[in-house]
């Protein structure tokens, strides 16, 4: 035997790599998985700057819009549509006319160049997303874009990961609404009653004596909280919805259906 | 039969621990050793690992369509080469697991090098996997991780199974090379007089003293990691051949595949073992270490292995009349026989089946010239074997729109020829820096021999130098 080549102190080092190499490659991992679902990946809550601050709060809430007055192809089309400058001109060439933070919108609408939005909602090129699908089957806006009519600058509501489309693709019975109080609606109609009846009977939802207006499901529809249900009636109703409708819940999630 | 006297030791001429450690440590420790042999191999090696490199990246740009894979044969070289590097491991981890556990001593001087060929085999074998899916970079889909697309890894697919059949072989294999290693990277470092060469070494040997409690905690887990890596021989390529197996496709639907699989992949490995062992041992003077015994006896395994992957050949055409299906006749007769691939048939039963039965004379055993010959018609029949499998029964089975022919392109050679370079280059980067041969283990073994060396050397003095 030589002369040894370490200080004993070398055990302490050897013990720590080899605890190094069990804990660290499951700590980066965790970290990178915790990482991708967080708001620093995914930017829910986090509200995206724009040319002009247009404010859903205001527009949908307080002056009680419709979603598609500006988003009007969000029936009929895959693509809900932005506004033309023209459809924001409609009112502001009247009120607001002097405004510095509608420059950009006169601008626009004087040079004949639309204003660079910025993209609050995107999927990746090869998901094909339809909206009006959506809408026809009763998906209310907010299940997916979140509280808008409380959005001051636009924010993302969700994720749109594909685990989170997974969510409902997989078990549409836990997340299709109906309203039993207006059977007449079809579901496509329901959609925007909704934002009818938040006019009508404002925040929290009470009529004038005191009855309950908004179920406590509309409530957390209109709050972008809700996540479906698993309680039996509900997935019982749930699912006569889904036969209803014609959901093919065998085919929702097969990869073709939105990877063409 | 005419008796050809052969050297019957394990460990030849007059043998002390210390010229043990001597004939293995100064490949490591002079590296003045390593001349021309070397670097010309070493260039071979080089240029090929180049022309994988350059392959990879074309085929990266270009996508997989620089290969000859068509659609009736989506399964081209890339399968093939995966099927025929995974066998090649195969000997590696026969050798130090099973007959570990068998107890058998004359696998003490192979296995060092015959675990590192396993590990260097399946490293080329999962390069092709991999670039076969055409994104290499989401290949990390095929394990089960916490994902955001809610996607799992698809269980009853046998491609599913040969990724964690392929990966644990990996791994466990590369554990078992490493901890084999200790004891000896403690040799290198006692007798390395090179400053760096025994910091390496002694950061490899973890601390290695020898000592009592030492090898009883190294004599555990060896056995343990034998035990684990058993099973894996049998295993790895089983599943392999259910990729096949487990289809629909005439000519794949065996049963007989797992062990006609497994014989195939002993059979090519210890093929390339021999291949690598002869001029390895010449070229560094280890003749007494690597004995005419040791290539007798991987011999006679080949000629076992040989004639088990034969009764393979016999009972796919024996199933293909018997089972009456029309499909499986027609490829077996029709086909293989007389088909436009069928010079592959015959030419594999003449590398696999024909050749080997040389080994049946002993004189052939131990003949460099002849071991040379046939290993290398093995190397090229298993080949064969893959390929007769492959785009042979994809280019014909139920439908007359299968019918069309496979090519190979340039670049399905230039990888395949790439995949032997890096082979080559990291059993070289191997020879020069770790010891070839278990060091300790050879000891231990001359222990062993210890009072019989003597009768034997009195008994053919000729060997005795």
């Amino acid at each position: 035997m030589g002369a040894q080549v370490f200080k004993p102190s070398a055990n302490s080092i050897a013990h720590v790599t080899i605890l190094g190499i069990a804990i660290v490659p499951l700590t980066v991992g965790l970290s990178l998985a915790a990482l991708s679902r967080s708001p620093a990946n995914t930017k829910v809550n986090v509200p995206k700057n724009q040319p002009v601050p247009f404010s859903h709060q205001h527009h949908s809430w307080e002056l009680g819009i419709d979603c598609r007055y500006c988003h009007g192809s969000v029936e009929k089309s895959g693509y809900a549509g932005l506004p033309s400058t023209e459809t924001c001109m409609s009112c502001h060439s009247q009120i607001w006319t002097n405004s510095p933070l509608l420059e950009p919108v006169r601008q626009s609408y004087e040079t004949n160049t639309p204003i660079k939005w910025n993209l609050v909602n995107k999927v990746p090129d090869f998901v094909y997303f339809n909206h009006s699908i959506h809408v026809a089957r009763g998906v209310n806006c907010n299940t997916c874009h979140g509280p808008v009519n409380d959005m001051h600058i636009t924010w993302k509501g969700n994720p749109f990961q594909m685990a989170w489309c997974l969510e409902c693709h997989r078990a549409p019975e836990r997340h299709l609404t109906k309203d039993p109080t207006r059977p007449d609606l079809s579901p496509r109609q329901q959609v925007f009653d909704l934002y009818w009846k938040l006019q009508t009977y404002g925040k929290t939802g009470f009529k004038d004596d005191g009855t309950k207006a908004l179920s406590e499901r509309e409530l957390q529809l209109l709050k972008g909280e809700w996540n479906g249900s698993d309680k039996p009636e509900d997935i019982k109703s749930g699912k006569e919805l889904v036969k209803e409708l014609g959901v093919q819940v065998q085919q929702l999630a097969d990869c073709a259906v939105c990877h063409h | 039969m005419a008796q050809v006297k052969i050297n019957d030791l394990l460990i030849t001429g007059d043998q002390t621990y210390a010229s043990i450690d001597n004939s293995v440590g100064r490949l490591v420790l002079d590296q003045k050793i390593h001349k021309k042999p070397w670097f010309i191999m070493f260039a071979i090696g080089i240029l090929g690992t180049g022309l994988l490199g350059v392959s990879i990246a074309w085929l990266l740009f270009q996508g997989i369509g620089i290969w000859g894979n068509n659609v009736p044969s989506a399964w081209g070289f890339d399968i093939i080469n995966f099927v025929w590097w995974i066998g090649i491991g195969h000997a590696g981890t026969l050798i130090s697991a099973i007959l570990l556990l068998l107890r058998q001593q004359w696998r003490n001087s192979i296995n060092r090098f015959a675990e590192a060929m396993t590990i260097f085999a399946v490293m080329c074998a999962g390069l092709y996997p991999l670039l076969h899916t055409g994104r290499p970079w989401n290949a990390y889909w095929l394990f089960p991780y916490t994902n955001i697309l809610a996607m799992w890894p698809q269980f009853r697919s046998p491609l599913m199974w040969d990724v964690f059949a392929v990966s644990t072989y990996f791994s466990v294999s590369a554990v078992f090379w490493f901890v084999g290693l200790i004891p000896d990277f403690a040799t290198l470092r006692d007798k390395s007089t090179n400053r760096i060469g025994k910091v390496i070494f002694a950061i490899l040997s973890m601390g290695w003293r020898g000592s009592n409690q030492h090898w009883h905690r190294y004599e555990q887990m060896y056995l343990l990691l034998a035990g684990l890596s058993t099973p894996l021989v049998l295993s790895v390529h089983s599943i392999v051949s259910f990729d096949f197996a487990v289809s629909i496709v005439p000519g794949w639907n065996v049963t007989v595949f797992p062990p006609y699989f497994v014989a195939g992949a002993v059979f090519a490995g210890f093929a390339m073992v021999i291949t690598f062992a002869l001029p390895i041992r010449k070229l560094y003077k280890l003749e007494h270490l690597i004995t005419d015994r040791h290539m007798d006896w991987m011999a006679k395994i080949l000629l076992a292995t040989g004639l088990i992957v034969f009764y393979g050949y016999i009972l796919e055409i024996f199933f293909s009349w018997y089972s009456g299906n029309f499909y499986e006749y027609k490829l077996l007769i029709n086909t293989r026989f007389t088909g436009p691939y069928s010079w592959a048939y015959w030419m594999l039963i003449f590398c696999n089946g024909i050749v080997p039965q040389l080994f049946w004379i002993q004189k052939f055993r131990v003949n460099p010239v002849s071991l040379m010959i046939v290993c290398q018609a093995v190397s090229v029949g298993m080949w064969l074997e893959r390929f007769v499998i492959i785009p042979m029964s994809l280019t014909n089975n139920y439908l007359p729109s299968s019918d069309k022919m496979y090519y190979p392109s340039f670049w399905d050679f230039a990888m395949f020829l790439g995949t032997m370079g890096l082979f080559i280059f990291l059993m070289f980067l191997f020879i020069r820096f770790l010891p070839i041969i278990n060091i300790f283990e050879v000891k231990d073994l001359l222990f062993k021999m210890g009072g019989k060396r003597e009768i034997v050397e009195e008994a053919t003095p000729a060997e005795v130098k």
